[in-house]
């Protein structure tokens, strides 16, 4: 089976964000960069298979040479080798055509990518991704098994899920509990250095969007207490004060 | 030109937060001074569908087919689009959203933005702000392209109501097979509860409710309040409660009038699913916990003590 997981390079769920050159540009001082959680489910989730059923995971990113990092951390946890695609991943749409074009003619029997990014969080990426490539795509996938050349599925819906079932080839945005975050082990580390990873350059896209400013969202005010011997006051307070009730 | 807005049922009844989109995309309408539709598809009554008029839209066209699968959806929204000369789309953020809206994009070779949470700015360019880093940030954005897809966020504008009534068209659509290739062989729903995303209200438990034999606490003053319930991640790792209830940067991300997290330490991930909330309440047995800087309201005490007073106080005030 040969499998595609598609991984960002985004700044660790705990970072500060901040913004500098007049609120242009993110401030990437002191933040320490991850593969995106639910990528990460999802490059779990592959290893797995074809730890189980044979073949290969590819990673891929769209982004600047600072990515390396990540993708060489994929390649530790497990993946066999590693394309980036040389450039500034703004714009979802423009992602998800270097993508498509990398994997055309690859033939993949699976794309998986996470359900969303942590930074742009648009869920956007598998949808275009499988239009582009004439292929179904699903999101977000909770569980995933294939059995021959058929993927059956846990699809969240609002409120529960269904179980689905589709031929493969496809594309899936994954969440937890697909699988659990793997470690890498000291010869995966060792190896990652050594596992190609092939660099390549973008197609253009016009009218790509480009953010022209950034903002923060503005502080709450402080909090207030409520004694815990009379916590009723707390719905006068949600009442008469801040008016939400 | 003009402009259509999908808009979602859960049963036969319109959702809120697709009213609200609705109004959303008749106000940008009338900034543009085009029409603006609205496509349902769904199993619904006239009734429902006329009443979108109430919130701006001219014409509803309406496919009645509840089953129809997603992929399917973008195609027909595409055609439906095509048929009225709509080059912008407006969605309602959804998870359901979510996993067909961008294919839509592509078909339409559209500019797309998710997590709009502002009218968009029609000055000759068409500039939105949207959410990023998980709510941590925004991005003001110009949409060059002649199409274009949004996805608008909860509470993104004050719906303007009137007594107008949308006339109603039912069109008809064929999927291609590949959009209907999947097939859906199971669908396990937690019946009658109130939808996370949806709620004006949400009362969160974590681990500090030590077990799921304890959630009862939660889900009464829930009820009281007319609220749905939520988790923290370890509560649903630990299967206290359903993956689809927990709120944060890997879950669900809310934005109720009222976020009440009981028992929850209010570690970033945390908030990163609930710092857009209006109002935020925290009860926690410990003064340090972190969330109380994030909050509006704290209570510092024990919540199985707390919780059945608040209750009570709750059913008082509400009826
Ligand atoms: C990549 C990543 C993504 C994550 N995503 C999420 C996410 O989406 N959502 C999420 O929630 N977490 C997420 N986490 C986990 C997060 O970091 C925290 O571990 C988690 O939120 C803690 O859950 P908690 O507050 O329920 O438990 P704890 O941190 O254990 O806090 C329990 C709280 O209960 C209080 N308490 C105990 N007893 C009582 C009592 N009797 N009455 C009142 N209060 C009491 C304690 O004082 C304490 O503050 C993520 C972590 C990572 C690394
Ligand atoms: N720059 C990128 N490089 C590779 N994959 C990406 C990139 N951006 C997004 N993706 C994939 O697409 C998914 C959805 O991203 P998004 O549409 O931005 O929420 C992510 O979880 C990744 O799997």
């Amino acid at each position: 089976m040969k499998i595609l997981v598609c991984i960002t390079h985004v700044p660790d769920t705990t970072s500060k964000i901040s913004f500098v050159e007049n609120d242009t540009k993110f401030n990437t001082s002191g933040v320490q960069y991850i593969i995106g959680p639910y990528d990460e489910y999802a490059l779990s989730r592959a290893i797995e298979l074809r730890d189980m059923a044979g073949g290969t995971v590819t990673v891929i990113n769209v982004g600047s040479a600072d990515a390396e990092v990540t993708i060489r951390k994929a390649l530790a946890i497990g993946a066999d080798d590693a394309v980036r695609v040389n450039a500034d991943p703004a714009d979802a749409y423009f992602v998800a055509l270097q993508i498509s074009e990398y994997a055309k003619n690859e033939n993949f029997d699976l794309i998986l990518m996470g359900r969303e990014s942590i930074d742009f969080n648009g869920n956007m990426v598998h949808g275009m991704v499988g239009e582009m490539l004439g292929l179904p795509s699903l999101s977000p996938i909770m569980k995933l098994d294939i059995q021959g050349s058929t993927a059956t599925m846990w699809k969240e819906i609002e409120g529960g899920k269904e179980v689905v079932t589709l031929n493969m080839p496809l594309v899936a945005g994954c969440q937890e509990p697909i699988a659990e975050w793997k470690l890498p082990n000291m010869k995966g580390i060792m190896s990652a250095r050594t596992k190609p990873l092939k660099v390549i350059e973008p197609v253009a896209v016009a009218d790509a969007i480009v953010a022209s400013k950034y903002e923060l969202p503005a502080a709450r005010s402080g909090v207030k207490m409520v004694d815990a011997a009379t916590p009723e006051k707390l719905f006068e307070l949600l009442k008469n004060e801040a008016k939400v009730l | 030109m003009s402009i259509i807005c999908y808009v979602e049922c859960a049963g036969s009844t319109i959702k809120k937060s697709s009213l609200e989109c609705a109004s959303f995309a008749s106000q940008v309408a009338s900034k543009l001074g085009v029409r603006a539709y609205a496509i349902v598809i769904a199993n619904t009554d006239n009734a429902q569908l006329e009443m979108l008029g109430n919130y701006g839209i001219a014409e509803v066209l309406h496919i009645d087919d509840a089953q129809m699968l997603p992929m399917a959806r973008a195609s027909a929204i595409y055609d439906a689009s095509k048929s009225i000369n709509a080059n912008i789309v407006i969605f309602p953020k959804s998870v359901s959203v979510d996993g067909f809206a961008s294919r839509l994009a592509v078909k339409m070779k559209a500019n797309m933005v998710s997590n709009v949470c502002e009218l968009p700015i029609t000055d000759g360019t068409f500039t939105v702000k949207r959410s990023l880093y998980t709510g941590k940030a925004f991005a003001i954005t110009e949409l060059k392209s002649e199409n274009k897809v949004l996805v608008v966020k909860k509470n993104a504008v004050q719906p303007i109501v009137t007594q107008d009534k949308a006339s109603v068209k039912k069109i008809s659509f064929q999927p291609q097979e590949t959009d209907t290739a999947l097939k859906v062989t199971e669908v396990v729903k937690s019946s009658g509860d109130l939808l996370l995303t949806e709620a004006e209200i949400v009362v969160s438990g974590g681990r500090g409710m030590k077990g799921p034999e304890n959630w009862h606490l939660i889900e009464n003053l829930a009820k009281a309040l007319g609220a749905a319930t939520g988790c923290s991640k370890p509560v649903s790792d630990m299967d206290w409660r359903p993956h689809h209830e927990h709120v944060g940067q890997t879950g669900v991300k809310v934005s109720p009038n009222i976020y009440i997290a009981v028992g929850i330490s209010g570690a970033i991930q945390h908030l990163a699913g609930v710092n857009t909330s209006k109002c935020i309440v925290v009860i926690n047995k410990d003064p340090e916990a972190p969330f109380f800087k994030a909050a509006d309201y704290g209570i510092v005490g024990d919540a199985f003590e707390i919780l059945p007073k608040l209750t009570d106080a709750a059913k008082k005030i509400l009826t």
